[in-house]
């Protein structure tokens, strides 16, 4: 992912390329399975789509620490700091991959940052949601993840090469994340009456927000369609909704937990779900979901922080060529 | 809040000995001390090679897209650059 400052053509001139001959053979190489590279030329609003939507993503992973992060001092045992330890440099890893990807379209680091830090750049809404017990971490690496690797499966085949490649390594990584959630998950549902009231606790309050983490039903979603043609996006959110639903539900019977769905039921091969609150998505997105501003605080403190650090470095580094 | 950009690098690991180096990815570090440490963090959690390079993004000369059937078409064009392009008889064997 070199190629980032080829990439800064002058604001304009990609409007005159855009033209519908050029468009036409692009969208002749996207049809024909054929991966978009970063100084191919691409329509603008291919461009401005894979920038919103690969940045959001890296957002939503460097966010993502800050729950788990939460517990990495309070682990019940060394195994589980341990595996908490790797799991939480594992999500900084993969908001790294994902920076560098949505970088090679032209936005440079800084400004991305910035995007998140300023409060413009959205992230996943499941990440504005509390940690208040052990439990919660099961749960998240068992639901959270899980439904993140749903989602990003697909993407290991999106049109632009290198957030494909991007997802090819996240996912390797991200399957030894629902492990270790569902294992804690397992030892608190086979352990006393407490432990598995905090297992089934946790379930009730990650479950819905899971479901709203594939983003709203097909008939609402702005987003869906030129994603679609663009190959960026393969199946629509309420069949990767369905996908994630079916393999969970058996999941959760091992467990000996029940999801707080009441309408929950096995029909034509599918486990049915009941009626989302699409106003709690709609809030959370917005800004009000229950640590919003927690997060976003938390995470212009660490960059603020770190700015003595930075400097630092910098410094050090026109030192050393200038020594050199 | 915005600070000066910090350089773009580029990593290559040879997963074992006997392969070439191969590109992995790129990270942004302030000077290649610290570019290799983020490298081996980033790049290598799970023994992913045995040896690292770095190489300074603004340092690779790329081809351009627009050229690449300028650069490339002529190889197609050229089939007797590859062995099966010569016929020889049955009985002489494997050659």
């Amino acid at each position: 992912m070199y190629t980032q400052a080829l990439n800064s053509a002058p604001e304009g001139q990609e409007r005159n390329l855009e033209d519908a001959v050029a468009a036409a053979r692009f969208q002749a190489r996207v049809d024909s399975e054929e991966r978009i590279e970063p100084n191919d030329w691409m329509p603008a609003a291919y461009r401005r789509t894979l920038t919103r939507q690969i940045s959001q993503h890296a957002h939503s992973e460097i966010v993502g620490m800050l729950p788990e992060g939460n517990w990495i001092t309070r682990a019940p045992s060394l195994r589980r700091k341990a595996a908490l330890l790797a799991k939480v440099q594992d999500e900084c890893g993969h908001g790294l991959y994902l920076y560098a990807a949505a970088e090679t379209l032209g936005t440079s680091r800084e400004q991305l940052i910035d995007q998140l830090l300023s409060g413009k750049a959205k992230y996943s809404s499941i990440f504005n949601y509390p940690t208040p017990t052990w439990a919660d971490i099961g749960a998240i690496g068992w639901l959270v993840d899980g439904a993140a690797i749903m989602n990003q499966i697909p993407l290991c085949r999106c049109s632009y090469g290198p957030y494909a490649r991007a997802m090819i390594r996240v996912c390797k990584e991200e399957s030894f994340h629902q492990r270790q959630g569902f294992e804690i998950m397992l030892t608190l549902s086979r352990g006393n009456e407490d432990q598995k009231a905090m297992a089934q606790d946790a379930l009730n309050r990650w479950w819905w927000p899971c479901l709203m983490m594939f983003g709203p039903p097909d008939t609402a979603s702005q987003h869906s369609d030129t994603s679609t043609l663009w190959k960026i996006k393969r199946f629509s959110n309420d069949e990767l909704r369905q996908k994630f639903v079916d393999a969970t539900v058996p999941q959760a019977q091992v467990l000996g937990l029940t999801p707080p769905d009441p309408d929950l039921k096995f029909e034509d091969g599918h486990w049915r779900y009941g009626a989302i609150d699409w106003d709690e998505f709609r809030r959370v997105i917005a800004g009000d979901g229950p640590c919003n501003a927690e997060r976003l605080a938390a995470r212009r403190k660490a960059h603020e922080d770190g700015a003595w650090v930075r400097e630092a470095a910098a410094t050090y580094a026109v030192k050393q060529r200038a020594a050199a | 809040m915005s600070t000066p950009a910090t350089p773009l690098w580029e990593v290559f690991i040879r997963s074992r000995n006997g392969l070439a180096h191969k590109h992995v990815g790129s990270l942004h570090a302030a000077d290649s001390t610290l570019a290799l440490q983020a490298a081996r963090d980033l790049y290598t959690r799970r023994g992913e090679g045995l040896s690292l390079w770095i190489v300074p993004s603004h340092a690779i000369i790329a081809s351009d897209p627009a050229d690449k059937d300028m650069m490339f078409e002529p190889t197609a064009s050229k089939i007797y650059r590859h062995p099966t392009f010569y016929e020889v008889p049955d009985e002489v064997g494997h050659m």
